[in-house]
């Protein structure tokens, strides 16, 4: 039985939380199906990376090449299909992240191998792997089957699947050589940007009122800054609120924004995405305020209330402000 | 520059009741309202950008039923030159893979510099079709564009990718190339009343299997990698307690629960 590979996502000297989250996932698949689970480490100058990763898998296959030292979806891509062809693994798993959205699709097209994305449960039966993935902003849950194939590829949901510090594997680094010949002059990884930083750091705000797309208009938002003030919170905004301009983007909440865990998360007109949700779960208290019963923020608040939020939000900044 | 932009007509769920379908393999369509994707409509904003800077014109593509030619107009109304939906009872159950295959044939064959989709659809949620079809073509791709730079006569372009955490990435890609574009890339134009009156006498192409010289194998549920067992709503683990009254009580009760919580 060929391995599990797990892709580990690393960035700026850091190791992405979600490479533990599928390891541990792996884990479990690797049990059910009697495989190694093998952790995929490409970069520059990743020893470090490689000893803590042995902890959590039977073999860390190392491929070190300069050229790795930045994620290229395009290197990833040929490393990684010269990889998969030598060590037939039965399943790969990658994130669906920044990286594994820019990889996954056209490395499984090159190989040929089935593919299923940004999943949130993956089992095999009887060797063939069904997928549970999120439809229409989460709404629907999909059953997936694959084609039966002797390397199956998945991507996996950020923030999905728990990571549990367990045992350590203790696993042994491997060493691959980098199949890289030349510079990929196709595509070049010139450097990063980050986000301007605003006047308010909502990363540190007790008390956050975030808006969503509920919100209809950019002129409505004097609605909820006036609850932000009586509650003294920071106002922030999901992903259509950003878009849209009504709030700059330091004041975004979720995967491609900031992280919050305030003592209190107040989320009026947000649906719920699982990009949303990743990005304020951890706050002690949430309330949400939706007009959609339906709406997946309910499952993640602890007190909600289904209604306008053009009516509900006046009258609860009366009660808290007076 | 020349820029094909493949676009999907999909149902609007934000605020909508969804009912699974008796055969469990869609959701009921009934009440419904269909529009391009959203992220698919700043693809298009910004192929109409590239367009106003460097010249060049736009193909828009969907593959779907004969409704998505409401979205296929509304792209022409805002200045599109050319629209195809590609349509055949066989691309039924075409996964993501199988789709990208037909749209591969259609634009293999097309002078571009350029191919934009959206990063994700609205339904499905993959964000696999644009990737796929870049391996397919056999060009660079970048997914999850926040920005585009280009320079006249230049076979390259600077393109940022957004990132975890407000990080965005820098990269330069060889043209012709496809990028998925995410929302917030620009803001969308409306078209106006004058570009839809245009649009209604402009023709929409209507290619089929045979048209596109693809075997039947190749699309449908034959030319899938994954398929459908079936949908179901999520099973709820953790539910909110929900409060009832009219906005007043709600409010109240609210307050009185944050105090006693001590978080205000």
């Amino acid at each position: 039985m060929g391995e599990i590979f797990v892709l580990a996502e690393h960035r700026q000297g850091e190791l992405r939380d979600i490479t533990f989250e599928m390891l541990g996932k792996g884990q479990e698949l690797a049990a059910a199906m009697d495989a190694p689970l093998a952790a995929v480490l490409l970069g520059h100058g990743v020893e470090d990376f490689a000893t803590e990763l042995t902890k959590h898998a039977n073999q860390v296959l190392s491929i070190e090449d300069e050229r790795l030292e930045h994620f290229n979806s395009a290197a990833y891509q040929q490393v990684l299909a010269h990889l998969i062809a030598e060590r037939q693994p039965c399943l790969v798993l990658m994130g669906q992240s920044a990286y594994g959205m820019d990889l996954a699709p056209s490395l499984a097209t090159q190989l040929d191998l089935p593919l299923a994305t940004d999943c949130v449960g993956l089992e095999f039966e009887d060797g063939q792997l069904f997928a549970v993935r999120e439809m229409y902003g989460g709404k629907v849950s999909a059953r997936i089957a694959f084609r039966q194939a002797d390397t199956y590829m998945a991507t996996v949901r950020q923030a999905a699947f728990p990571f549990e510090e367990g045992e350590p594997l203790g696993g042994e680094v491997i060493a691959v050589d980098s199949p890289l010949t030349e510079e990929i002059k196709y595509r070049k990884f010139l450097e990063y940007v980050e986000a301007a930083v605003g006047d308010v750091d909502i990363t540190q705000a007790e008390v956050v009122v975030a808006v969503g797309r509920g919100i209809k208009e950019g002129d409505n938002l004097p609605l909820v800054e006036k609850l932000a003030e009586a509650l003294g919170g920071a106002l922030a905004g999901s992903r259509p609120v950003i878009d849209a301009g009504w709030l700059p983007p330091d004041r975004q909440v979720g995967q491609s924004g900031k992280t919050v865990k305030p003592k209190l998360y107040l989320a009026i007109g947000i649906s719920g995405a699982s990009q949303h949700v990743v990005g304020m779960k951890a706050a002690s208290t949430i309330v949400a305020i939706n007009k959609d019963p339906d709406a997946p923020i309910f499952k993640v608040a602890h007190y909600g209330i289904v209604d306008d939020l053009f009516k509900v939000v006046p009258a609860l900044t009366e009660q808290l402000g007076g | 520059m020349d820029i094909v932009v493949c676009v999907k007509h999909v149902p609007d769920t934000t605020e909508a009741e969804i009912a699974i379908r008796d055969d469990e393999r869609g959701i009921k369509q009934a009440g419904l309202v269909f529009d391009i994707s959203e992220a698919d409509n700043y693809a298009i904003e910004e192929a109409l950008l590239l367009k106003e800077e460097f010249g060049g014109s736009i193909t828009v593509l969907t593959v779907g039923p004969e409704e998505a030619d409401e979205t296929l107009r509304m792209c022409l109304a805002k200045g599109v030159e050319q629209a195809a939906r590609l349509t055949d009872e066989r691309f039924e159950g075409s996964d993501s893979f199988a789709t990208a295959r037909v749209l591969a044939e259609a634009i293999k064959d097309m002078d571009y510099d350029l191919v934009l989709t959206g990063v994700q659809a609205d339904d499905d949620g993959s964000a696999q079709v644009g990737v796929t079809l870049a391996e397919m073509l056999g060009i660079p791709h970048a997914a999850l564009v926040v920005s585009t730079e280009a320079e006249e006569d230049e076979d390259r372009m600077t393109v940022h990718r957004e990132l975890e955490g407000g990080l965005h990435e820098v990269l330069e890609i060889e043209l012709p190339a496809l990028l998925t574009i995410q929302t917030g890339i620009n803001e969308p134009r409306y078209a106006s009343i004058f570009g839809i009156r245009k649009a209604m006498k402009k023709q929409i192409e209507i290619l089929d299997l045979d048209d596109l010289e693809l075997a039947e194998e190749a699309v449908g549920e034959a030319g899938s990698k994954t398929s459908l067992v079936k949908l179901f709503i999520p099973v709820v683990t953790a539910q909110a307690t929900i409060l009832e009254g009219s906005p007043e009580e709600v409010s109240s009760e609210l307050a009185t629960i944050l105090k006693n919580e001590g978080v205000v």
